[in-house]
């Protein structure tokens, strides 16, 4: 609780202090590369015959995913907290590979929790954290995928709280954990929202982002939840919902509370914690941030989850119609699109959030396609 | 409203200038026969109060040793309602206090009023729910000073290394029946180290409160919880106890009698 007390007080300082938020922006724009570009993507939009689709390309960030936006300004921030050592928790491995990079830029010592069937999953990713001086640490208990990281960071956390910055990778947790992680995260909102106006003029109709923990969805949210422009979040449907191996927050949880927050969950009935899968590690979860159930509760934003089967075909699909090869973690997002643009007027504009690229997973999806790439 | 048997154990301590010892183990692991049998050892070896932890899929407030220990009971269909139904079985056998350690999640899907009624009615004398801070427990409290039947359940809360003089009273002020230090910055079974800082600490809360204060978390041989003893009401002994249990159970009875003489003289 102190810990919590004091970061609260080290970000609201932050926020108002000119020096750090110019830091912030110029390291946004020169380190990571932002603003990221706002791309019409006219062959998918012609493929799918409806609307027109516009991708927010926060997998041209650097580190190739959005990652970056949080990790960077929790590493400043534990800078300016007097911290010597950064900690995150990670699941496709984008967030590790952010913190790893934002503890390089920044001089801090790193290490990163990841479940070792992720590990698996994973293996490029290890090694980028590796490359970057970050020591990777197993997680061979529960799952083994992003929660029981989560449980291992936070009991790190517990123990080395006076020298070290746990940099929470999505908007979960505790408070003010989800607070700052959509805040560092809602420049992709704020730019879209630019972007759109340059080029079409006027707001889109639909935004579409996956929802994991949330931290991508609440970041393009955020900007237009005063508007009436509909949001659609997409959680990992698994094999599906029936078959109980899925990691559907919303189409198959419940209230609970987890790891500080009180939020969506998939649990039992005796309030233990569901195993979860989904093809991608990074939507792999039994909770969601907690903003999210909020939003699913007052009805503003509107929660759908795609199978593995439908993330891989978009994979597919965007990789051919584009060139673009998406994570599979922003495929179940590019999913949705797929199933609504056809039925949508002409004229009516969507803008997805292509939250991470996929080099990553390209060896996975052989895995699963068959396919020996060492042959 | 009577008074606890937490409560009445401590009195009886104090008047004989004595301290407590508080093993923990887990409830059902492997299964609930199991726990049985270890509760009426550790009662014949002179246990002062016990803990029964209950097994949760994520408990982030332990170490491996309990970690694993929740896995196995789980495993064997360990569930907050089948703790409390070992409670009740309990009681047919033994007086001894009985608190339940488990997280918040289990509590809240089973209801708060359901769980203190039951719990009250089951036996159970006290709650600790580490992460559960007493700013997020108001209703628990509240439920569980009310009791059911003319008893009531004792709400023990955590005081960290961390934590200041204000939140050391706040937190005080919550716990009933006795409050538990957290002797270390970490998770349960680390290796605690009795230095000047921790005593100067430890002293700090016994300065803030007048409840009994008993230590946990890092304790794991004699000579550790003798040096404890000396200064806290209470001693708690759960990761290592937990491990003698599961990898070398015919070492256990020497393990625990060696734990009490070392924490009541």
């Amino acid at each position: 609780m102190p810990a919590l007390e004091e970061l609260e007080e080290a970000y609201n300082k932050a926020k108002r202090d000119a020096s750090f938020q110019k830091e912030l922006r110029q390291l946004q724009s020169t380190y990571i590369g932002r603003p990221t570009p706002l791309y019409f993507a006219k062959r998918l939009t012609e493929k799918l015959g409806g609307a027109k689709i516009y991708l927010k390309r926060e997998d041209l960030a650097h580190t190739g995913a959005h990652k970056i936006n949080n990790a960077l300004g929790q590493a400043l921030l534990a800078v300016r907290m007097g911290k010597r050592r950064l900690i995150a928790e990670t699941g496709a491995g984008q967030h590790g590979v952010a913190t790893a990079t934002g503890a390089a830029l920044v001089g801090l010592a790193c290490d990163i929790y990841m479940g070792t069937v992720d590990m698996q999953r994973q293996a490029l990713n290890v090694f980028r954290m590796k490359l970057l001086g970050a020591t990777v640490k197993e997680v061979d208990i529960g799952s083994r995928t992003l929660k029981d990281a989560i449980n291992e960071s936070l009991r790190d956390w517990t123990t080395n709280v006076r020298t070290t910055h746990y940099v929470l990778g999505t908007a979960f947790g505790p408070h003010p954990f989800p607070m700052l992680v959509r805040d560092f995260q809602s420049i992709i909102g704020k730019e879209a929202a630019a972007q759109i106006r340059k080029a079409e003029g006027r707001l889109p109709d639909y935004l579409i982002a996956c929802v994991g923990g949330g931290s991508n969805a609440i970041g393009l949210f955020n900007e237009f939840l005063d508007t009436d422009i509909r949001m659609i979040g997409v959680e990992a449907g698994g094999k599906g919902i029936e078959s109980g191996e899925h990691a559907a927050r919303f189409a198959d949880g419940s209230i609970g509370i987890l790891q500080g927050c009180k939020t969506y969950l998939l649990q039992d009935n005796d309030g233990n914690v569901l195993d979860t899968h989904s093809v991608s590690a990074g939507l792999d979860y039994a909770s969601v941030g907690p903003e999210h159930s909020h939003l699913k509760v007052s009805g503003r934003v509107e929660y759908t989850f795609a199978t593995d089967d439908e993330a891989l075909a978009a994979f597919e699909t965007l990789s051919r119609a584009e060139g673009i090869i998406p994570a599979l973690e922003s495929a179940h997002a590019l999913a949705e699109v797929i199933k609504r643009a056809p039925v949508l007027p002409r004229d009516s504009i969507i803008i997805v959030n292509l939250s991470g690229r996929g080099d990553k997973d390209v060896q996975q999806v052989a895995k699963i396609k068959g396919i020996n790439l060492c042959a | 409203m009577q008074k606890t048997r937490i409560s009445v154990v401590f009195e009886a301590l104090q008047a004989r200038n004595s301290k407590a010892f508080i093993p923990y183990i887990m409830a059902g692991d492997p299964e609930a026969g199991t726990t049985l049998k270890q509760v009426s050892l550790l009662e014949r070896c002179g246990a002062d109060i016990i803990e029964l932890g209950v097994p949760f899929s994520d408990p982030l407030a332990d170490g491996p040793t309990i970690q694993k220990a929740a896995g196995r009971a789980l495993k064997s269909g360990t569930t907050l309602r089948k703790v409390l139904s070992m409670v009740r079985d309990l009681r047919l056998q033994t007086d001894i206090p009985l608190v339940l350690m488990t997280y918040y999640n289990p509590v809240f899907k089973y209801g708060e009023e359901a769980f203190v009624h039951d719990s009250i009615q089951a036996g159970v004398d006290g709650i600790i729910v580490p992460d559960l801070p007493p700013e997020e427990a108001g209703e628990l409290i509240k439920l569980s000073r009310q009791g059911s039947g003319g008893r009531r359940l004792d709400t023990i809360f955590l005081i960290a290394p961390t934590s200041t003089p204000v939140r050391i009273k706040k937190i005080a002020a919550a716990s009933s029946g006795f409050v538990y230090y957290v002797s270390i910055t970490g998770i349960t079974g680390a290796a605690l180290e009795v230095d000047e800082e921790f005593k100067r600490h430890l002293a700090l809360v016994k300065q803030a409160t007048d409840k009994p204060v008993a230590v946990g978390f890092g304790i794991a041989s004699p000579d550790q919880a003798r040096i404890v003893a000396q200064m806290a009401d209470g001693v708690i002994v759960g990761s290592a106890l937990v491990k003698v249990f599961n990898e070398t159970p015919e070492k256990a009875e020497n393990f625990i009698r060696g734990l009490k003489e070392a924490t009541s003289k």
